[in-house]
């Protein structure tokens, strides 16, 4: 790669965005609309409010209940995939069940759980988990029925069953599509995680950005939003990374088949 | 063209063509099947029946499938519930106009000028991931209990969606059609239209699709947190009132709701690509 | 060693019954390697599935040294037609020919050394690390015959499995298969739809007549057991077994077990026919 080549890489991800933070930057820099501050105001407040206490009383919790749920709506809805898809009757009875569950927006889930889990953390997974299960749920089922049959009939011959099925053909074969669904249920647990604090919380990111906006904290609001879209950022970065190395077969596969 | 999975491959694109509703659509030639899938929601209002019954469950938190009937009843004949529907329906439908207007003319735009492609890759990147409800603050202050609050969260959601969709579309358009258009003299317009267009479709309707759940999620959303009028408002109105059962019946609504929007887009999409391979491989 | 007695398969639908196969019999002897031939649809896959333990007959029995096959047997191997479905896309080339030695249990270092010799054989020693998918569909059938090599099988059951390569590459490829027949002393079965892989690869080749399927003839290949694909293919012994098995071919198209062997010319209309059941 030439130096050309790298400065205009460089310049084609970095210039937009480059230019879309100085037009807000100045387009703000003398705004005395209250509810339009500076960028230079918010960006202070970013660093006052988000560094130090809030991070281990407000950003960690938050994150917390986010990984828990997630993990668990993962296991679950993998765990009860397979067990769904790979027989043709529970599929048969149970798939407009799912289904209905599944169109439900989740956050109308938040009053109903409250009802029986409170208010506390315990609360706040259950939403995460009962909103991430569905995607990831119905995606592996699709998944495990969409196993090749000449593939399954290649393991029978060869006598690889039970467990080792499980494991070197049902799971792998049906990961494309079950990380797809780990992928949608990531950005809805992210929106289950800040709604349910929302609702009802002492601490956690979305208790804490409603305070602001409620007491008219307008900078440190904005710094809020900001903290938030920066974490879906980083979270959609770490899940493409993983899906990268886990799926990097599939996508070899995809890429062959097209330019045969 | 190259649709977006070979015919003959095990494996089919992940993601986008396993959505909600494939197991309902299934459902018609198999008459087995839908029997039993009928069995299955009997079942569900059964066990929600008894647990109330049983005391496993307070009836407290979780009415017996009975009550959340009646009052599902109830709710039928009441003007407001009405009201409320329209107002979530008025502000899904919007939004997913907009977005889904937006979505297209810009990615048809970004799509088809290489070098703009390029630049905007990595604030595409950036801005899609970031949950739209950051946003729900800033509606809050800009726009109050307003139709504008759900709209703004409806949009930046949705919008995503068909503009992902749309570019991979336009990339998707195969060098060979190209360059045949062009020797065929076909101008910049009769390129877009014969060649960029039909290669695109079935992409713009699956980012259709896709937008017009996140549309419906976002705008019930809004409104049980914003307070905007709606379906949502209705449930925390109902939850903070003690009203349980009108809660289940509420939730219930929006699920069907959710069902229907389903079915809706996916038959949407079926008439528009009745001639696309893709539509036949799928259905 | 391998005994098909009167072998039937009916496929029962909702509406119809379609039989398949109405009755075949026939003997494969240790170390034998046969070519079975039919016209297109005869059932030939069927018939393979059935043998392989993969689908459950409708009535008669297959034999393996005596024991019925109910289920896939430990000792036999299946290569299939369609490569590119039946090796693991997410497991290097090594990994797919592994795999079914785990649970021989033979301990690291035979397995290791199996896997060399069986990848070796079929000239992939360079290829280990690649993944199915990077390699030409001919090289992919090689890591499906060297998993099925590696398996150490008495039996190797192949389903027209040159039937999706080139002409060039399945040349090479039917070579390989003689070659390794005569090194590993394994009892071959191979089923094709070509006249001439027929007749050039095997000792014998059994002619299937079409669906409901009978055998129609049970031909010995008098060709010398040294062959290769100049001297024989233009060899005068060749061209007249390739001939009259094109003639049985061309008969079969129009005969099969549900018309009488008398009336050869008769055709009873569609290939699949209801049964009498």
């Amino acid at each position: 790669m030439t130096v050309l080549t790298v400065t205009r890489r460089i310049l084609l991800v970095l210039g937009l965005p480059a230019v879309l933070f100085t037009i807000w930057w100045v387009a703000t820099a003398d705004s005395t609309d209250f509810y339009v501050p500076p960028l230079r105001t918010i960006l202070t407040a970013f660093g006052d409010t988000w560094t130090g206490d809030r991070l281990a009383s407000d950003v960690l919790p938050s994150l917390l209940r986010l990984t828990a749920g997630y993990l668990l709506a993962v296991v679950i809805g993998v765990g009860l995939g397979l067990l769904v898809g790979m027989s043709r009757v529970v599929r048969d009875v149970l798939e407009p069940v799912l289904e209905l569950f599944r169109a439900i927006p989740p956050p109308v889930l938040v009053p109903v759980i409250m009802l029986f889990a409170g208010i506390g953390d315990t609360m706040k997974v259950i939403v995460i988990v009962s909103g991430c299960v569905w995607p990831i749920l119905l995606n592996t089922v699709e998944g495990v029925r969409a196993v090749d049959e000449v593939l399954d009939d290649t393991c029978r011959s060869y006598g690889i069953t039970g467990s080792s099925r499980l494991w070197h053909l049902v799971l792998r074969s049906a990961s494309p599509q079950i990380v797809t669904g780990m992928r949608q249920a990531l950005s809805i647990g992210i929106i289950l995680m800040v709604i349910s604090e929302m609702f009802a919380a002492d601490n956690g990111l979305g208790f804490t950005i409603v305070q602001f906006q409620r007491s008219f904290a307008i900078p440190e609001m904005w710094s809020g939003v900001l903290l938030l879209g920066l974490l879906g950022f980083v979270l959609s970065l770490l899940f493409r990374f993983a899906e990268n190395r886990v799926l990097a077969w599939y996508h070899g596969l995809r890429r062959a088949q097209r330019n045969p | 063209m190259t649709p977006p999975a070979p015919a003959s491959v095990k494996t089919r694109p992940a993601g986008t063509g396993t959505g909600p509703g494939g197991a309902l659509a299934r459902l018609g030639p198999g008459g087995g099947a839908a029997l039993r899938g009928l069995a299955g929601l009997a079942a569900l209002v059964a066990v929600l029946e008894v647990l109330p019954h049983t005391g496993l469950v307070s009836a407290d938190y979780l009415p017996p499938a009975s009550e959340t009937g009646r009052t599902l009843w109830h709710l039928l004949a009441e003007g407001a519930f009405w009201t409320a529907l329209g107002d979530t329906l008025t502000g899904w439908g919007l939004g997913l106009a907009i977005a889904v207007v937006g979505g297209v003319v810009a990615g048809v735009a970004i799509g088809s000028v290489p070098v703009l492609r390029a630049a905007t890759a990595s604030t595409i990147e950036f801005l899609r991931p970031i949950p739209s409800v950051a946003l729900i603050p800033v509606a809050v202050l800009l726009y109050g209990t307003d139709l504008r609050s759900v709209l703004l969260l409806v949009v930046y959601a949705s919008f995503w969606q068909v503009l992902v969709q749309v570019l991979a579309g336009i990339h998707d358009v195969d060098p060979v059609a190209e360059d045949t258009a062009r020797s065929y003299l076909l101008g910049g317009w009769g390129r877009m239209r014969y060649v960029m267009w039909p290669t695109a479709l079935p992409y713009v309707m699956t980012g259709v699709r896709l937008a017009s759940t996140v549309a419906l999620v976002l705008a019930i959303t809004a409104e049980l947190v914003i307070g905007a009028p709606g379906l949502g408002r209705e449930i925390a109105v109902a939850q903070t009132s003690g009203a349980v059962p009108r809660v289940y019946a509420l939730v219930l609504v929006t699920g069907l709701l959710g069902v229907a929007v389903n079915l809706l887009a996916r038959a949407v999409e079926r008439r528009a690509l009745h001639w696309h391979p893709s539509a036949r491989r799928e259905g | 060693m391998l005994d098909v007695r009167n072998l039937q398969k009916t496929y029962t639908g909702r509406h119809r019954n379609v039989e398949a196969l109405r009755s075949l019999s026939f003997h494969i002897g240790a170390g034998e390697l046969v070519c079975l031939v039919g016209p297109s649809g005869c059932g030939k896959t069927t018939l393979l599935k059935c043998m392989a333990g993969l689908l459950a007959p409708t009535g008669g029995e297959v034999r393996l040294d005596g024991h019925p096959v109910t289920g896939p047997p430990p000792g036999m191997a299946v290569v299939f037609q369609e490569y590119g479905r039946s090796l693991f896309a997410w497991m290097n080339v090594r990994d797919n020919v592994t795999l079914p030695l785990r649970r021989k249990k033979l301990g690291k270092a035979r397995e290791r050394e199996l896997v060399d010799h069986a990848l070796e054989v079929v000239g992939l020693a360079d290829a280990h690390q690649a993944y199915p998918w990077q390699l030409s569909g001919g090289m992919q059938q090689r890591v499906a015959i060297a998993r099925a090599v590696a398996f150490e099988p008495k039996v190797l059951l192949m389903d027209e499995p040159f039937a999706a390569v080139d002409a060039q590459t399945r040349a090479d490829l039917e070579d390989l298969i003689r070659r390794l027949w005569h090194e590993l002393g394994v009892t071959v079965l191979f089923v094709t739809h070509d006249i001439d892989e027929a007749v050039y690869l095997g000792q014998r080749t059994i002619i299937l007549s079409k669906s409901p399927t009978v055998v129609q003839e049970d031909l010995t290949i008098d060709l010398p057991d040294e062959r290769d694909q100049l001297h024989t293919r233009s060899s005068t012994r060749f061209a007249e077994l390739r001939a009259h098995v094109y003639e049985q071919i061309q008969r079969a198209k129009h005969h099969s077990g549900a018309t009488s062997p008398a009336l050869p010319a008769q055709d009873r209309g569609p290939a699949l026919q209801k049964s009498e059941s």
